[in-house]
């Protein structure tokens, strides 16, 4: 992954540091430190890496590796509209994979990408707790039941503006 | 102490609480293969992550099998090593490694000395099942001046991560990505260029495989070699006299210096000369330096940093470069003696001969990996031309010798050439942690006291101890002494520095575990650390076998002031002899 400047401003840095010391600085808590910071970021550009590496007092090395081994982290910014699919196992049999080929033939983007107008990224999920409604797919934070990959097309008109 | 009771292979035994099988089973003489597994024994430094499960044996009543490197022995344990579960295993698992391993073995700088080969050997392997639809990963190769990443040859033993993060301190690698794709990489796979990377090397003396090898310039000393319009001087680091022969089959621990001068002359160097006349230098004018901040604290001048840092060692340079930027006005400024001796070399040597310094190719054999870099840096370059041109390895020394049909083993001693290849003891000690300060210890005592040392061993600055302090008496005045070895060691030492909880005169420091001895350059020890240990008394041999072993004392040291440079940190050694260093990174502006 090619290491992008973003150029931190000094209150985001500072925002960093507040969330490495709401966890005492603990190199333990970096996990926490990294979900937090991304809920804030969107995402964890290798800046950010960087400045949360230094208050824990751990290598920038340690922390990418982190940040590559959990899925839930990314290095890439979420597009205006963050899609996931459900591929958890009864969204999986009802033919979620389907409707993610067809989000990905659209979109043109593979899982973990952002289109290239930022509005959409596209991610996969296991299972949200809505299986009598598979296959699920979260837009945001509205969830659509029932997908087939006909309606596809029809979910990404909604924000198409 | 408690103990337990178990049975290995038939046969009982009692071992103190906490031991490992693969311990209790190599103290009956039973050799459990291991790979990934690696005990430093006499540095305190283990690596079992228990990944490679090549070291699996059989516990009765146990489901699965246990990785004997990191399960513990427990009482009425019923252990067997060899069955034909486990021998089925081992080849598995040994299979499965050399799915996703280049086979090119034939053409790897690592040949002949892989653990990953040997393995292969041990084992037996003589196919590869599904090798025809197996899927290989492949990834960049990373070439950095000293050091070469060929992540397509790693296994993931972790050793070099080890070495880099829990011993070193230093951060540059670290297991990144996940599942087949997982590769050890620096921060965001760049090049190790751009990491922390210190180019201490202990990750490549430690690399079972081929993944993690030096830069290699046997290549452009050879062609120097056959220039007719060069003449090619080499200078021979301290440590390489003490660990040469082990790649000739010698005992670890046999001093070469006269075997090695011989097969240096025979492949063809016009001058065969030795870093240890450039340490006598070096301590000439990092003992100067020393006892001149030291007499200005103590008639109360505020400015003068204390204490002074040893500055001979590129890892530790690069180490506090990135770390300690704050701290850049601490370590001495005299340059290493592989610099100076360039510096001597394409000065004075140049001139005695009628030379110019374009004219002269300047080799160093290292013991390190960092000098190859150190030598590459801008600031010991003159008009783009470098005061040392290449810098190989024990290791490629080693090669060179057997490539030029040398039976080394066999040669006649003979001595290094005038006026650049005399030195005395203290030059020699260099190569061992402690050895630095002891040298300048027997020079800046008697410049200081105008009296003849009372002892000419300080032992109390020598061993295998990761940090050691000393208090040598100035004949009234106590000089306080700081050691460390080892990276982390050094960042230990610093940090009490820093926070003012540490009250030095002069420390030194050196990256690698043992001194020199122990560098990235050397023959591979593979996990033996005992041999690091043998080449150590080596140093203390040679040093006590010399007629002068006072650095002040060596006659060409004297001729080169008399003839050159005035006295020590005159205007003109400022000029050849001394050093400036810059800030890395930036981890200050984020904290």
């Amino acid at each position: 992954m090619s290491h992008i400047k973003v150029g931190l401003k000094p209150e985001q840095i500072k925002a960093i540091q507040e969330i490495c010391k709401s966890f005492n600085n603990e190199p333990g808590e970096l996990i926490n430190v990294l979900h937090k910071t991304q809920g804030y970021f969107g995402y964890l550009p290798a800046e950010v890496q960087e400045v949360i590496a230094a208050n824990l007092n751990i290598s920038v090395a340690k922390v990418y590796g982190v940040v590559t081994f959990y899925s839930f982290f990314t290095m890439i910014p979420k597009g205006k509209h963050p899609i996931s699919v459900c591929t958890g196992t009864a969204c999986y049999v009802r033919g979620a994979e389907k409707v993610l080929d067809e989000f990905k033939r659209i979109l043109e983007i593979k899982v973990g990408e952002t289109s290239a107008d930022g509005k959409f990224s596209l991610s996969c999920l296991r299972c949200v707790g809505a299986c009598g409604l598979a296959p699920v797919v979260l837009v945001g934070e509205k969830v659509y039941g029932r997908v087939s990959p006909d309606g596809v097309k029809d979910i990404i008109k909604e924000y198409q503006d | 102490m408690e103990t337990v009771k178990l049975t290995i292979d038939n046969r009982e035994i009692e071992v103190p609480k906490g031991t490992t099988i693969y311990k209790a089973a190599k103290s009956l003489g039973i050799d459990i293969p291991v790979l990934c597994y690696m005990d430093l024994h006499d540095l305190k430094v283990e690596n079992k992550p228990a990944g490679c499960r090549i070291c699996v044996v059989e516990v009765e009543g146990r489901r699965n099998l246990a990785p004997s490197c990191s399960t513990d022995c427990m009482n009425g344990m019923v252990v067997k090593t060899h069955t034909t579960r486990v021998i089925n295993a081992r080849r598995t698992v040994m299979e499965l490694i050399l799915s996703d391993h280049p086979k090119d073995c034939l053409t790897c700088p690592k040949s002949g000395h892989c653990d990953l080969q040997d393995m292969a050997v041990r084992l037996g392997i003589r196919e590869i099942p599904g090798q025809e639809f197996a899927e290989m990963s492949t990834y960049k190769k990373d070439f950095s001046p000293s050091i070469i990443r060929d992540v397509d040859k790693c296994i993931m033993c972790r050793r070099c991560e080890t070495m880099c993060n829990d011993v070193q301190t230093v951060g540059a690698l670290s297991a990144v990505n996940r599942g087949f794709m997982s590769v050890v990489a620096p921060a965001f796979e760049q090049d190790l260029e751009k990491s922390p990377c210190t180019y201490c090397g202990q990750c490549v003396a430690v690399c079972p495989t081929g993944a993690l090898t030096e830069v290699d310039h046997t290549a452009k000393v050879i062609r120097a070699l056959s220039d007719p319009t060069k003449t090619v001087l080499v200078q021979t680091a301290p440590a390489v006299r003490a660990a040469l022969g082990e790649e000739f089959g010698m005992e670890p621990g046999t001093l070469v210096t006269g075997k090695m001068a011989a097969a240096l002359r025979q492949i063809g160097f016009d001058f065969v000369f030795d870093t240890d006349f450039a340490a006598d230098l070096t301590i000439m004018e990092e003992g100067t330096e020393l006892l001149d901040r030291l007499t200005r604290h103590l008639n109360g001048d505020k400015n003068v940093k204390l204490p002074i840092l040893t500055s001979c060692c590129p890892g530790w340079v690069n180490f506090f470069e990135n770390n300690y930027n704050d701290m850049l006005d601490v370590p001495s400024t005299a340059k290493s003696p592989q610099q100076m001796f360039g510096a001597i070399a394409k000065s004075y040597f140049a001139e005695k001969l009628g030379k110019k310094r374009e004219e002269l190719v300047v080799v160093s054999i290292m013991p390190c990996l960092a000098k190859k870099y150190e030598c590459q840096r801008d600031e010991f370059k003159h008009d783009n031309n470098p005061d040392v041109d290449y810098s190989i390895s024990t290791r490629e020394l080693a090669h060179m010798i057997k490539s030029f049909n040398i039976n080394f083993i066999d040669l006649a001693d003979e001595d290094f050439d005038r006026p650049l290849g005399e030195s005395t003891g203290a030059g020699v000690i260099f190569g061992a942690t402690g050895g630095v300060i002891e040298a300048a210890v027997r020079t800046a005592y008697e410049v200081q006291t105008g009296k003849p040392l009372p002892r000419l061993d300080f032992t109390e600055l020598r061993g295998m101890e990761g940090i050691r302090s000393a208090t040598i008496d100035f004949n009234g005045l106590p000089v306080n002494i700081g050691i460390a070895h080892g990276l982390g060691n050094a960042r230990k030492l610093l940090d009490d520095v820093r926070d003012g909880k540490a009250n030095y005169h002069a420390i030194e420091i050196m990256a690698c575990p043992g001194g020199c001895i122990g560098g990235g350059g050397q023959p591979l020890h593979h996990g033996d650390s005992s041999i690091i240990k043998a080449r150590m008394a080596a140093i203390y041999r040679e040093d006590a076998g010399k007629t002068l072993r006072k650095s002040h004392e060596n006659p060409y040291i004297k001729q080169l002031y008399e003839e050159f440079l005035g006295k020590p940190m005159s205007e003109k050694a400022h000029h050849l002899l001394h050093t400036h260093y810059f800030k890395k990174g930036n981890k200050d502006i984020y904290i």
